[in-house]
């Protein structure tokens, strides 16, 4: 029997504010505990919440971005449930009027292009955190409480573990050219739940779902959805039902361990939050958003492609990150030539960043340095093997390439009224090789040109050296 | 020191003259509180070293130097606020209410928090932690609620001016019961930052008096915006004694059927009378109908309810408040903690929010009830197209006996019937007293448009100065 | 509308409240009465009317994203019944609710 999948996703983003969502404490990493809270996130009583006027706009610049509708009526709800990290015991989101619906997202998954529904986006606020002590208590952190996210749902338009993660990987993209996020999900910026159903193939009705929270990265989605395809096909194959449960994906033995059986929909009783007024969104400030949102990924690919005239598959590369693409801009924009930047980026300095294990932003040649060196390559100044040593000083200190190259004399020998004499007196005292290159023998001139080079330890232009070369040896 | 015959200006003139200092008038205060308030239990914490601002300004600051009491669900920074709870019988804040920052700018001095029904739920202040409180003008009798210790403080003459919370009628029927003035400001008037909330979309701060300028007095410094509070107006305060003193001649006075009929015998006669007095200095009376009447008792207990049910789940013995000993897990913290930390009344308004907001019920009780509310509001926006005041009475039977109606929750409720709808469309309303039934006081309630506050003070003034209830002394303080 | 003692006990559960056995019959009455008296407002006809869920004056109102500091982390803990280290200490979670 052949069955299909059904997937469908629910993403949440951190949204990058200086303050929380609904109070103004700071949003930080590893402050010290219960430091960024204030009498609001603690829920004490009498407390109101106020919204942070940038998570709104971090949010529509989502929405514009994934080609979503944003409505022009929206209303805050309150979903209730007790927990001891969500103190007011209710969680402030909009349920019945979200941020924005009905927008969608293209992916490539073997070599087909297929256009995957995003069904709505909400923003939110995020819970503390529970640390589970070995005695019997957990301890409760509130540093976390009320910084905002944005949760994207998608349709269930997924039909096999590829698809959801071409998904993810082209909505991390997407959200993260926007600067709205940080997209990390080692960081938590980023956290994925996921949801699949199978049926016969040929079936209607959807099957039931199970759903699986918290993935720890995007291979844990994949290989989970693959796991549970199996399994939920072999429950029915053998006669058995899927239950509508929570699974948990167990990295180690790489399967999904149930993690609650449920027995209907939770009831949240939510109802909308009395404490903040309705919001109208003018059509005015989507366009002024608008204005100010980066390129998107896909506008940058046919600007390299189309304009800079790289290769796609180079320009793919760049574009996995917005700080490498930023980088790359930033090179060009200096006046390196959009090939050769291409090129370097791809492979020298990418290269230096998987050895080392760090990010573009830690590195020490600056865009701007690297631009200075690819001119110094293009107008010969320095030879591509120089350029390797510069790269690597420039990398490691920081050291102004055009600087380095002048102190240390390695600026390339492609002084005429100096070569030509030299090229001369070469090629009269190895009379062989004049007789070698009339015979059609190509090695002659590498052996020639090998000569000069150690003559004048490297520094001379190979390419003017071949060029007289080439002349002198004609004339004879 | 007793304020049955003072009043704001009284007071600042022998403050400014310096026949009264500051100090002592706090002092002389607390003592009195702590003589009186063995018969009246209208106060939960007494601040007993209060003391008044520095550098006082007599002429700048009405208020400057005068002792003010704080309705106990209203958060003041290091004085206990307990909202009358066993769940938060401890519980010291941190950060003081907008109003309380307001009256702290204008330099009066903050004596106190009295009574109330737990968590403003109630019309009695019977369902208080703290015990009942009693009605100063008969001590067998409640003050009504949910700001029965403020009402009761007032009237007795403890302090010249009390802050209480109305949601469905808790500064106006305590202030009716009590023979005092009592306004509920229109929904957004006055920020609720740190005030305890209980229904949130119907919850205001008001101030209770006896006088009625001292009202605009005390509404002039806490009312207007704040940062804090996203469903404060943001609209220009009018200096509201300026309504003080005006007379009422065409001025349009609505009076509804229904709550005309909701009142019988001398209790009408009252109300006819106040109603009469407006007539004859030339205002024109106006028979109205407010047809979803009937309707609004079983709404404003689906929606304040509810929005209770949300609001007090943040009490759960887990930050601060209550919590019970004993407890195997986090699941029996929350519910023993909270079955023990409520009380009853607190805990039929939960479960009732709770059921009205489940799955299933949400679409016929809340849905259903926020729809007639819309109904409500269009039934008074027509009547204030053609209307400038309602006029009618604030409750229907005067002050009930202690114990009488704690048992009968449906009977309490129905009791709210003529003060819940201005809750509901949000309008302003108070309660002036309109004279005696049985030897307890009633009141005349007034509502206006939404930020018509003037005209409240304005007809209110003109009764107070007719029917001159002030000169009265309630019977159960004299020994 | 028929109020049971098991639809007590549902909302109770969601209420995080609990009713002894001697109190639960009679408070199940009384919850039932109240009930009944709220869905008097199923009469009323409200086809097409629009939901009133605030009497605000104002809409769309923000703050600027501008972080404060809480200055005193102790302030705030005061009143924390269990403690340590800064944490709030709660005994420990069973299950997750999201599941009545």
């Amino acid at each position: 029997m052949n069955f299909k999948s059904t997937i469908g996703l629910e993403v949440h983003f951190e949204l990058k504010t200086k303050s929380k969502i609904f109070s103004p404490s700071p949003v930080t990493y590893g402050a010290e505990v219960n430091t960024a809270t204030n009498v609001i996130d603690w829920a004490m009583p009498g407390v109101l919440p106020k919204l942070n006027k940038d998570v709104y706009r971090l949010g529509i610049m989502v929405a514009l971005a994934t080609h979503s509708h944003i409505l022009p009526t929206t209303h805050f709800d309150r979903k209730n449930y007790y927990y001891p990290d969500n103190p007011k015991a209710y969680q402030i989101t909009q349920f019945f009027q979200p941020l924005a619906r009905d927008g969608y997202i293209e992916v490539e998954v073997r070599g087909k292009k297929k256009r995957i529904g995003i069904h709505e986006m909400h923003i939110e606020e995020d819970a503390g955190k529970n640390t589970h002590g070995a005695n019997g208590y957990s301890y409760v952190d509130l540093n976390r409480q009320g910084v905002p996210l944005l949760e994207v749902v998608s349709e269930p338009d997924m039909e096999d573990p590829e698809e959801a993660y071409a998904y993810l990987t082209k909505l991390r993209q997407i959200v993260q050219f926007t600067g709205a996020s940080d997209v990390k999900m080692e960081e938590g910026s980023m956290r994925v739940d996921t949801n699949i159903s199978i049926r016969p193939a040929g079936q209607k009705e959807l099957g039931t779902k199970v759903e699986m929270k918290n993935l720890n990265s995007f291979d844990h989605v994949r290989r989970s959805l693959a796991y549970e395809e199996q399994r939920q096909q072999q429950v029915l194959l053998s006669g058995g039902k899927v239950q509508l449960s929570t699974r948990r994906f167990d990295e180690a033995t790489g399967k999904t361990v149930l993690e609650r059986v449920k027995e209907g929909d939770a009831d949240y009783r939510y109802f909308p939050e009395p404490d903040i007024a309705p919001y109208h969104i003018k059509q005015s400030w989507i366009d002024e958003i608008k204005e100010t949102l980066p390129e998107s990924p896909f506008e940058r690919r046919n600007r390299y492609i189309n304009d800079y005239g790289i290769k796609a598959y180079d320009a793919d590369v760049i574009l996995q990150t917005k700080e490498s693409s930023d980088y790359y801009d930033a090179a060009v924009q200096a006046g390196a030539d959009p090939t050769l930047a291409a090129n370097w980026l791809n492979t020298q300095i990418n290269g230096y960043l998987n050895e080392n294990q760090i990010g573009i932003k830690d590195i020490k040649l600056t865009p701007e340095h690297l631009a200075e060196m690819i001119k110094m390559i293009k107008d010969g100044t320095i030879s591509t093997k120089i350029a390797k040593k510069v790269f690597k000083e420039s990398m490691e200190n920081g050291t102004d390439p055009k600087k380095y190259v002048e102190d240390k004399g390695m600026v390339q020998l492609s002084d005429l009224s100096v070569l030509e004499p030299m090229v001369t007196k070469v090629v009269d005292d190895n009379p062989q090789s004049v007789e070698d290159f009339k015979n059609g023998k190509d090695r002659a001139i590498g052996f020639l040109v090998g000569q000069i080079m150690k003559q004048t330890r490297g520094k001379a232009n190979p390419k003017v050296v071949n060029e007289l070369l080439n002349k002198e040896l004609q004339s004879r | 020191m007793n304020y049955l015959n003072e009043n704001i200006d009284s007071l600042n003139k022998k403050l400014k003259d310096g026949e009264i200092s500051a100090e002592s008038l706090a002092k002389d205060t607390i003592e009195n509180i702590k003589k009186t308030d063995e018969k009246l239990n209208a106060w939960i914490t007494v601040k007993e070293d209060a003391k008044p601002a520095e550098n006082l300004d007599f002429n700048a600051n009405k208020l400057a130097g005068i002792p003010i009491a704080i309705k106990d669900n209203i958060i003041t920074n290091g004085i206990k606020t307990t909202a009358a709870s066993h769940m938060l019988y401890n519980y010291m804040p941190m950060y003081d209410a907008t109003v309380i920052s307001k009256l702290k700018k204008a330099q009066a001095t903050i004596v106190g928090k009295t009574n109330l029904d737990e968590f403003a739920m109630g019309s009695s202040t019977e369902h208080s932690y703290y015990g009942a409180t009693h009605n100063p003008w008969n001590l067998d009798k409640v003050p009504g609620g949910s700001s029965g210790g403020s009402a009761a403080a007032v009237a007795s003459g403890q302090v010249v001016a009390a802050l209480g919370s109305d949601t469905g009628g808790s500064i106006r029927q305590p202030a009716a019961f009590n023979g005092i003035f009592g306004i509920k400001p229109t929904y957004g008037r006055v920020s609720r930052w740190g005030l305890i909330a209980f229904g949130s979309s119907l919850d205001q701060i008001g101030v209770m008096t006896k006088r009625v300028k001292d009202s605009a007095e005390v509404l002039n410094v806490i009312a207007g915006s704040d940062e804090h509070d996203s469903t404060v107006s943001e609209k220009e305060v009018p200096d509201f004694t300026s309504f003080i003193g005006q007379d009422v001649k065409g001025l349009r006075v609505a009076v509804p059927k229904e709550y005309m009929d909701a009142v019988s015998g001398e209790m009408r006669e009252v109300i006819q009378k106040q109603i009469d007095s407006l007539k004859d200095a030339g205002a024109i009376i106006n028979e109205v109908s407010l047809p979803h009447t009937k309707y609004v008792v079983p709404d404003y207990y689906i929606i304040a309810s509810s929005e209770a049910s949300s609001n007090l789940q943040r009490y759960d013995g887990i930050r601060y408040g209550y919590r019970a000993k004993d407890t195997k897990n986090l699941l029996d913290v929350y519910v023993k903690s909270r079955s023990e930390g409520f009380g009853t009344e607190v805990k039929r308004r939960i479960m009732l929010g709770s059921f009205a907001l489940s799955a299933g019920s949400y679409d016929r009780f809340f849905r259903q009830a926020a729809k007639v509310r819309t109904l409500i509001c269009d039934d008074f926006d027509k009547i204030f197209a053609e209307n400038d005041v309602i006029v009618g009475p604030t409750i229907t039977e005067p002050a009930f006996g202690i114990g009488e109606e704690v048992s009968d929750p449906i009977k309490m409720y129905n009791n709210d019937i003529l003060t819940i709808s201005a809750n509901l469309a949000g309008v302003p309303a108070a309660s002036v007293p309109a004279g005696l039934v049985d030897g307890m006081p009633v009141g005349l309630q007034i509502m206006a448009k939404r930020f018509d506050e003037g005209n409240v003070f304005k007809t209110a003034d003109f009764i107070e100065r007719t029917n001159k209830f002030y000169e009265k002394t309630p019977a159960g303080m004299e020994d | 509308m028929k109020i049971t003692k098991e639809n007590i006990n549902h909302v109770a559960k969601l209420s995080r409240l609990e009713f002894s056995d001697d109190v639960i019959d009679s408070f199940t009455k009384q919850m039932g009465d109240i009930i009944n008296m709220a869905d008097q407002l199923a009469e009323v006809d409200t086809e097409g009317v629009e939901e009133t869920v605030q009497v605000v004056d104002r809409d769309t109102v923000y703050r600027q994203d501008k972080p404060q500091h809480w200055e005193s982390r102790a302030e705030l803990m005061e009143n924390v019944p269990e403690k340590a280290d800064g944490f709030i200490k709660v005994p420990v979670i069973i299950d997750k609710d999201d599941n009545e």
